[in-house]
C-alpha cells in the first residue's frame, strides 16, 4: 500500500541528536513518510524556541501535521505555533520515541490520522 | 501604564535579571536544568533590542515587541510562559485605558493556560495568579511578592522539569517563581 503522505510528523526536542537519532530510527522502516525536526533552539543551544519549530512545520510538504516532543517547554512552544501557523497541528503528549515510532511506521503503511490516533491512544503518559 | 513606564520596567528588569544571573541558575541547578539565569538574561538583552529596533508606538505593540523576543530567545520554559504574559497584555491593551491590575489579570491567565499548572503546583503560576489577584483589590506590594516567592519553597514540584524530581523538589525556592517575583517588583518600580 501506498504511504500516506498527505499527513506528515514534525518532531521536537531539547536537542538536536535526539531528534536525529529518532529520525534514523524511523527511516528504516518509514521512507517516505513527510518528516521534518527541530531539535535545540535556533541559535543551537539547548531548548526549544517557537521559531525554530516553525521552520520544522513550514519545510514540512504535509499539510496536516502529527507532532511528538520531549519535553515541557517543548509542549508550551508547539502550542504557542499552533497560533502562529495556518496548518493543523496535532500534538500528541506520548512516549517520545514509542509514538514517533508508531506514527511513522503506520504512516507509511498508509493508514489514516485517525486510525493511527487509536494506536497512540495508550502510548499516551504526559 | 504608558509605553514609557514598560520601557522603564524592561529596564529594571533586565538590571535585576543581570544582577541576579548566577543565583537564578544556582536555584535551577538544585532542582532543574540549571539553566534560568542565563535564559532569562538572553531574553532580556534581546527585548531591549527588540524594542530599540522596533520603537512601538503604543502599548499594545509594545507588549508584542516583547513577548516576540522572550519567544525567540529564552530557550527554556520561560520562553513560552514569560512570552505569553506580554502576548495576552498585547491583546488587552487599549489605548485609552491602562487598568494596571487588568493587565495583570491577562498576563496570569494567559501564563496558567499556557503551561497547565494550578496553584500549589511550586511553578511561576503560585507569584502570578494571587499577585494579580492582590492587584486587583490594590493590595499588590513588595512584601506580598517576597511572601508568595518564599511559599514555593515546601512545595513539591507537581509541573515543570523539578516534578520528575518528586519529593527532592521540597525545600528549594522555584526559580520561574523567583523570576516572576522580579518581574512584578520592578513592574510596581515603574509604575509607582
Amino acid at each position: 500500500m501506498a504511504a500516506n503522505t498527505q499527513t506528515g510528523m514534525v518532531l521536537v526536542s531539547h536537542v538536536p541528536e535526539i531528534v536525529a537519532g529518532i529520525t534514523k530510527l524511523i527511516r528504516q522502516v518509514a521512507p517516505d513518510v513527510a518528516l521534518t525536526t527541530a531539535g535545540g533552539t535556533s541559535d543551537g543551544d539547548i531548548g526549544t524556541d517557537a521559531t525554530h519549530i516553525l521552520q520544522a512545520i513550514d519545510a514540512n510538504p504535509a499539510t496536516d501535521l502529527m507532532v511528538f516532543y520531549d519535553l515541557g517547554s517543548a509542549k508550551m512552544n508547539l502550542d504557542l505555533v499552533t497560533d502562529m501557523t495556518d496548518k493543523p497541528l496535532h500534538r500528541y503528549d506520548v512516549a517520545f520515541v514509542e509514538g514517533a515510532y508508531t506514527c511513522a511506521a503506520l504512516l507509511q503503511a498508509g493508514d489514516s490520522r485517525a486510525e493511527i490516533e487509536k494506536q497512540l491512544a495508550p502510548l499516551k503518559i504526559k | 501604564m504608558n509605553v514609557e513606564q514598560v520601557k522603564q520596567w524592561m529596564q529594571l528588569f533586565s538590571a535585576e535579571i543581570e544582577k541576579n544571573k548566577d543565583y537564578l541558575s544556582q536555584l535551577d541547578t538544585d532542582i532543574g536544568d540549571g539553566d534560568h539565569g542565563n535564559n532569562m538574561a538572553r531574553g532580556v538583552k534581546a527585548v531591549e533590542a527588540g524594542l530599540a529596533k522596533d520603537q512601538p508606538t503604543d502599548l499594545a505593540q509594545t507588549f508584542k515587541s516583547i513577548a516576540m523576543s522572550l519567544i525567540s530567545k529564552v530557550g527554556g520554559a520561560s520562553g513560552p510562559l514569560y512570552g505569553t504574559a506580554f502576548l495576552e497584555m498585547a491583546k488587552a491593551a487599549k489605548d485609552d485605558e491602562n487598568d494596571l491590575p487588568a493587565l495583570l489579570q491577562a498576563a496570569a491567565a494567559g501564563v496558567a493556560k499556557r503551561g497547565g499548572a494550578k496553584v500549589g503546583d511550586k511553578t511561576m503560576v503560585d507569584v502570578w495568579l494571587p499577585a494579580a489577584a492582590d492587584a486587583k483589590q490594590g493590595q499588590l506590594n513588595d512584601a506580598v511578592i517576597d511572601k508568595l516567592v518564599a511559599a514555593t519553597k515546601p512545595l513539591r514540584a507537581l509541573k515543570g522539569r523539578a516534578s520528575y524530581l518528586g519529593e527532592r523538589s521540597i525545600g528549594h525556592l522555584d526559580p520561574g517563581a523567583v523570576s516572576t517575583g522580579m518581574l512584578l517588583k520592578t513592574l510596581l518600580q515603574a509604575t509607582k
